[in-house]
């Protein structure tokens, strides 16, 4: 600690007791109640969650995660549809995002010029930028025709044997969201796995060059492995994003209550139910499950960016004592 | 031999895949824009900027409305939401013990992380039920919570890049801390905070879950802020899912409209960064 840091200190200490008497303690009082707003704001935010939901958690219990009817006129609800939708297409999405994404990173860290590198970066930067409305309008107009057109008569007519791939093609649905998704998370997973390897010291890419490595050896046996945990943290972030994803998703999923086994049905996701339905739901217990589903999905994404925060805090401190 | 021949197939092929991977994902941004800037600038004329929606069926009208509500009520978020993020960040910066802050940087995280529509929920149950009302407050009060994790981590982030040695030469000649940080180390970071704010308030300006249910949407002009309003992202959404080509025209021409904006303030934002902050090193 500075010296200036500990006699601000010492002054602090000596007069907190006798109210706030100089500029300095007003400033630290004030800006000290900005920053806890946000703790209140969070713990608000859960509270009333929480609170609001009261009615349908009192009704269903835990039956609600488990059980597929959704009947508002019956007040029948049951959130497993949902969770299945939301689940699968960001699997999907993340089994078509990963591959390419981190490729890119790859390419971005380990190969190209740096000039090329930092346009393409800020390219990439400018895709997370976009609305995600606007993903979902250039997806109902192009994706949706698409894969009713061509990708989905095309994967029935390869791997149509297996049941994720059969049924009419009708272009919304899960596989359509999916792609949606996948191009939506892409920004993150690159922009993060680039900088997680771009953090690996340079020694170790040297040493396995000179144990006679080709390029593509090293960086795939020696840099990303270093690397992964700061990969996996953005491959998390990137779930995350896809998981809470609302309105590109509800554009394209199809919008049907009930579980398909083929990626070409269509479906429903959380975030999609919550913004078709909030505004108008009848009953206060159509608003409490929904609400609770808003409950459901909050909880999932905080604790995936909860992982994902702490493995990239863990690489970059990683990253911070190898440097040193 | 061959052993060495196929290792440096392996390496050459597999490079290039990554560059494949590259130019995909750049090209998905350049698809974007170009079939916004195809369809959008096809449907935009001067009626969608200065006038109001018809109803359904009736061709042209525009969506004037809904330009302005958005302008207010991003202004308003941005008046409430940056402040709030801006003064918790010279906490953390300036101020911050150890765990606390790390409290509030965690937090701050993981609200940014939240999904857009829980906001809308968590809006919904403060400002839309007590009140009794969808409102032009309640999309504004959404998008603020929105921005103020944003502010507060670029307010810390820029303001720990300016040089120690400023704060001690400012505190030798006599200066309290606030004046310090007042008259010398905002001033100094400020490009850098000012840049991510309007970041930060261009990703608000497209947000359109959290309005779905806080603002709602409104084919008139909102005379009140208590009244519900509509919002570019909101038109968009509604105008795509409907049935009718005339509005499927004027979706495109409100998404070339917001890109645009978008991207514009992006661009700018970046450029002045990438040009540094202006900060004397020593």
């Amino acid at each position: 600690m500075s010296a200036p840091a500990i006699l601000a200190n010492k002054s602090g200490r000596t007069r907190r007791w006798h109210g706030l008497q100089t500029g300095d303690e007003v400033a630290h009082f004030v800006t000290f109640l900005f920053a806890a707003s946000v703790l209140f704001v969070t713990a608000f935010l859960v509270w009333e969650l929480w609170i609001q939901s009261a009615e349908s958690r009192a009704k269903f219990g835990f039956h609600f995660l488990a059980t597929s009817d959704w009947d508002p006129v019956l007040g029948q609800f049951g959130a497993l549809p949902f969770i299945y939708g939301t689940v699968l297409t960001s699997v999907l999405a993340l089994i078509i995002s990963i591959p390419l994404a981190v490729g890119a990173a790859i390419f971005l860290a380990e190969l190209a010029p740096p000039s090329l590198s930092s346009a393409c970066t800020f390219l990439v930067e400018l895709l997370a930028a976009i609305p995600s409305v606007i993903y979902g309008l250039l997806a109902l107009f192009t994706v949706v025709p698409l894969m009713r057109n061509y990708a989905e008569p095309f994967l029935k007519k390869t791997l149509g044997f297996l049941p994720f791939f059969q049924g009419p093609a009708i272009g919304v649905g899960y596989l359509a969201a999916s792609v949606v998704l996948a191009v939506m998370t892409f920004p993150f997973i690159i922009a993060i796995s680039r900088e997680s390897l771009m953090e690996v010291p340079r020694d170790q890419r040297e040493a396995a060059m000179a144990l006679g490595a080709t390029r593509w050896e090293s960086t795939f046996q020696v840099v990303v492995p270093y690397a992964r945990l700061g990969i996996l943290g953005s491959i998390f972030l990137g779930l995350a994003r896809a998981l809470g994803e609302t309105m590109a998703v509800t554009m394209v999923i199809g919008n049907d209550p009930a579980m398909h086994a083929s990626f070409f049905a269509p479906g429903y996701t959380i975030a999609a139910v919550i913004a078709n339905e909030f505004a108008e739901a009848g009953t206060s217990l159509h608003t409490s499950a929904l609400i609770e589903m808003g409950l459901v999905l909050f909880s999932v994404t905080i604790v995936v960016n909860a992982l994902a925060r702490l493995l990239v805090i863990a690489t970059s401190r990683k990253g911070t004592a190898q440097s040193q | 031999m061959s052993r060495l021949i196929y290792r440096k197939i392996v390496n050459g092929f597999m490079l290039f895949l990554t560059g494949v991977c590259t130019l995909v994902t750049v090209l998905v941004l350049f698809l974007i824009l170009g079939f916004l800037i195809y369809n959008g600038g096809k449907s935009i004329d001067w009626n969608f900027l200065t006038k109001l929606p018809l109803p359904p069926g009736e061709p042209g009208g525009g969506l004037a409305n809904a330009i302005v509500g958005s302008a207010v009520m991003v202004g308003l978020a941005a008046l409430i939401g940056l402040p709030v993020g801006f003064l918790g960040g010279i906490y953390l910066a300036e101020f911050g013990g150890k765990s606390f802050a790390f409290a509030v940087r965690y937090m701050a995280d993981l609200l940014n992380g939240v999904p857009s529509i829980v906001i809308g929920i968590f809006a919904w149950g403060v400002a839309v039920k007590p009140m009794h009302g969808y409102s032009a407050l309640a999309g504004a009060f959404a998008l603020s919570l929105m921005l103020v994790p944003i502010s507060l981590r670029t307010t810390e982030q820029f303001m720990l890049t300016v040089p120690r040695a400023l704060r001690e030469g400012a505190l030798a000649l006599g200066a309290p801390k606030w004046k310090v940080i007042s008259t010398v180390v905002v001033p100094a970071a400020m490009k850098g905070i000012l840049t991510g704010m309007i970041l930060g308030v261009a990703r608000a300006a497209g947000e359109c879950a959290p309005l779905l249910f806080t603002a709602l949407n409104n084919n008139f002009w909102a005379r009140r802020l208590t009244e519900p309003t509509a919002a570019l992202p909101v038109m968009i959404y509604r105008r795509a899912i409907a049935p009718y080509d005339d509005w499927h025209r004027q979706a495109w021409a409100a998404g070339l409209v917001l890109i645009a904006m978008v991207l514009i303030t992006n661009i700018t934002a970046r450029y002045i960064l990438s040009r540094g902050i202006s900060v004397q090193k020593g």
